[in-house]
């Protein structure tokens, strides 16, 4: 009798033991939730497209249109006169389209030298934790631009290709906080026709930039482009943009040497100097639009990522 | 002795199986939405997230719920880049769960079809923030198959999830959170 009351006690014991295990839903939730086999790719390394002139890695997510306008007025130094720069305009206005989850293509028309510009930015690699571990992002930027100011010497045999520029970019990033993002992009600008003889075809540069949120929606980004072989008759750009996010647009105040908006240009075309007070105000509009609903598309992380 | 323990590794190995194997209740893919387009809205502030996890005991009633925020999906790419960055800030607090209890258990019979009204009360955590909540909801047995579906609505300034004046008009300060969850054995 005493053996089977023994048995009976271990019998509890063990049951209670067991309720006690499977009992604790919470404790088997919060491991469901932590074995996270998913790829949780880095979002929002930058608001927008752009830091303040050049690219970033963030892309257009599918089916989304992006209208832009950039508008730099003149230089600071141009005095009283000019109203600060506020009398002189330039902008580019373009379009700009995700189609899918790692290319996106954009085309835009700006006054700097009646140009036309059309870039495709494709993501090679993302920054991600989770399943796989991946510090950092890598875009590849193609861009192409047309200028249309009429030739200087109509005389000559012109060829339109004369006016064509291409640009190849890699945008290395790393968001290292919420609220810190560094990035390096090493930069390729090739010229159909150059003005001198000793000018070169081919610039070599690397942009370095970051950004620093003030508060969620604010944050201040800067961007600079050193030319390796840098004419002597121009100067690296340098900019300095706020980012502000009000719902449905990125408004960015910008303020820069480089009147021009578009990579070949504001590369290896900047003339004015800080030093100097060549600096130039301006605004970057972003409104963008849902032509797709993305919930039709399945989830993120089906997403054509790198493998 | 040797007979004693025979028993006793015979009863132990039952109840393991009946325990471990019938009363516990399980899903990845439960569909949780969540809803705070304000009365006036210039554009429909809704989500929806079919990645949760549920788990349900049917012995003692205990319910959970459980999702990452990065996986609501938005009609709008900018929208759910907000709602990670600005609102639930999802890289600081990447899950919301749910753990509480089926008060009227003995109202549900798991092993007859039917619909079952229930009361469920417990704890909601999100954005950093732990609330009690009470809500009623639904058990769907149907072919032995077991579903729960429940709707309730919260106060975002609760969960200390703020809404900036700009964008006040067009976010709800209540948002609505509906869950549906079509269980499997747990194996």
């Amino acid at each position: 009798m005493k053996k089977y009351i023994t048995i009976f006690a271990l019998f509890c014991f063990q049951q209670l033991n067991l309720y006690g295990q499977i009992v604790d839903l919470s404790k088997m939730l919060d491991e469901e939730l932590n074995t996270n086999n998913e790829r949780n790719y880095t979002t929002a390394t930058f608001k927008t497209t752009r830091l303040v002139n050049g690219h970033t890695n963030e892309q257009d997510a599918a089916g989304v249109l992006d209208f832009r306008i950039g508008h730099r007025f003149g230089a600071f130094n141009t005095g009283v006169y000019n109203f600060f720069g506020l009398d002189q305009a330039t902008m580019r206005m373009a379009l700009e389209y995700g189609i899918n989850n790692w290319l996106m293509v954009g085309g835009g028309r700006s006054t700097y030298q009646k140009t036309y510009d059309g870039f495709a930015k494709a993501k090679l690699f993302r920054q991600q934790t989770g399943k796989k571990n991946f510090p950092i992002s890598v875009n590849y930027l193609i861009a192409m631009a047309v200028k249309t100011l009429k030739f200087t010497n109509p005389e000559n045999k012109n060829y339109y290709t004369s006016n064509f520029f291409y640009t190849h970019q890699l945008i290395i990033a790393r968001k290292f906080s919420e609220s810190f993002s560094l990035q390096l992009a090493p930069t390729l600008v090739h010229r159909n026709l150059v003005e001198k003889l000793t000018d070169k075809h081919d610039i070599f540069a690397v942009g370095i930039g970051g950004r620093m949120k003030l508060t969620k929606r604010a944050c201040v980004n800067v961007e600079y482009y050193y030319q390796v072989n840098k004419p002597r008759d121009v100067v690296n750009s340098l900019a300095i943009a706020f980012d502000i996010e009000t719902g449905g647009h990125v408004f960015q105040l910008t303020f820069t040497n480089a009147a021009a908006m578009i990579e070949h240009a504001f590369i290896t075309q900047t003339t004015g100097k800080w030093s100097k007070g060549d600096i130039i105000g301006g605004f970057n509009l972003s409104r963008v639009f849902t032509l797709k609903d993305p919930r039709k598309r399945g989830t993120k992380n089906e997403d054509l990522g790198n493998k | 002795m040797k007979k004693s323990f025979l028993i006793y590794a015979l009863l132990a190995f039952l109840s393991f199986n009946n325990l471990q194997a019938q009363d516990v209740y399980f899903t990845k893919t439960a569909k949780l939405d969540f809803d705070a387009t304000p009365a006036n809205p210039v554009e429909k502030i809704e989500a929806v997230n079919n990645e949760g996890t549920s788990i349900l005991n049917l012995i003692t009633g205990n319910i959970v719920f459980g999702a990452l925020i990065q996986n609501f999906r938005f009609e709008k790419a900018l929208m759910e880049e907000h709602f990670n960055e600005n609102y639930m800030e999802s890289s600081k607090f990447p899950k919301a769960f749910f753990t509480g209890d089926i008060t009227n258990l003995k109202d549900v019979n798991f092993k007859k079809d039917g619909e079952y009204k229930v009361n469920v009360k417990g704890n909601l955590t999100m954005h950093g923030v732990t609330k009690p909540i009470s809500t009623d909801g639904v058990i769907i047995i149907k072919g032995g198959k077991i579903s729960s579906k429940a709707a309730f609505t919260l106060k975002l300034a609760d969960y200390n999830v703020d809404r900036p004046s700009v964008v006040a008009s067009k976010i709800s300060e209540i948002a609505k959170i509906s869950v549906f969850a079509k269980y499997e054995l747990k194996k």
